[in-house]
């Protein structure tokens, strides 16, 4: 997780199409510019950054969906609930369940556990449209490839 | 009025916070209840939700910008109500 890079999945450890769900991992830095002001005296991962892990986890799951020929943006966050505290260091697993495929827009539940205890959870919709240009579409499958998302995996899955 | 037509005004009413006795027919979602694209995706996955269905909505905005539709074909009520009958007909067709 690099957390001033917005990187916020460290790899894909399972996709399953068929089944429209994918699960993620990363591990909070130990230290961060981010935890000098979240909080002073008490680092504390922001849960708005808790969301936006989910929401990553997410997009790839609409990106592999799409054969990566369509880029998701969070349009909407509904039901989020931050649980507990999670502290620098230590290591998420990230789920998300598509649970409807619309036209041009994707709803997603997605929850994040700490050391198998549910810490956080949300339902997300996402717009999904076509990449704003060929630089991106290319950034984003060399981002793929670096937390372990292939073209041909979700090709086949 | 059909049952369609009762259906998505309910969702509409609930999703926007919208009276739904001001909700009619004759309503164009846009201009005359003043539902913006986000709040449109809410509704519209209600809407598949309920009706079993998938609206196209970016083959009906890609109509729209292409000048080959009008925006009241498919955002007045009455005749999105038309709309998604025959996307249900279709589907059990």
């Amino acid at each position: 997780m690099r957390l001033e890079y917005f990187q916020l999945i460290d790899r894909i450890v399972d996709l399953k199409l068929a089944d429209r769900k994918i699960s993620s991992e990363a591990t909070i830095p130990a230290q961060s510019t981010i935890f000098e002001g979240h909080f002073p005296g008490y680092p504390l991962m922001p849960g708005v950054l808790l969301i936006e892990a989910m929401a990553q986890t997410s997009g790839w799951l609409v990106v592999a969906l799409n054969r990566f020929e369509r880029m998701p943006f969070l349009a909407a966050v509904k039901d989020a609930k931050l649980r507990t505290f999670v502290k620098p260091g230590e290591r998420l697993s990230i789920d998300a369940q598509l649970v409807h495929d619309g036209s041009g827009y994707a709803v997603i539940d997605a929850t994040i556990k700490c050391g198998g205890k549910l810490v956080c959870d949300a339902s997300l919709t996402l717009r999904v449209l076509d990449f704003p240009n060929d630089d991106m579409a290319k950034k984003m499958r060399e981002t793929a490839a670096r937390i372990g998302l292939s073209f041909e995996a979700s090709a086949n899955g | 009025m059909s049952s369609t037509f009762d259906t998505i005004a309910n969702i509409i009413a609930e999703t926007c916070d919208i009276p739904r006795d001001t909700i009619k027919p004759e309503s164009h979602a846009i201009n005359d209840l003043g539902i913006d694209s986000l709040d449109f995706l809410d509704i519209a996955f209600a809407i598949d939700k309920a009706f079993g269905i998938k609206l196209p909505l970016e083959q009906w905005t890609q109509e729209v910008n292409d000048g080959k539709a009008t925006t009241e074909q498919y955002f007045v009520l009455k005749n999105l109500s038309t709309r998604i009958d025959e996307l249900v007909a279709a589907k059990g067709a």
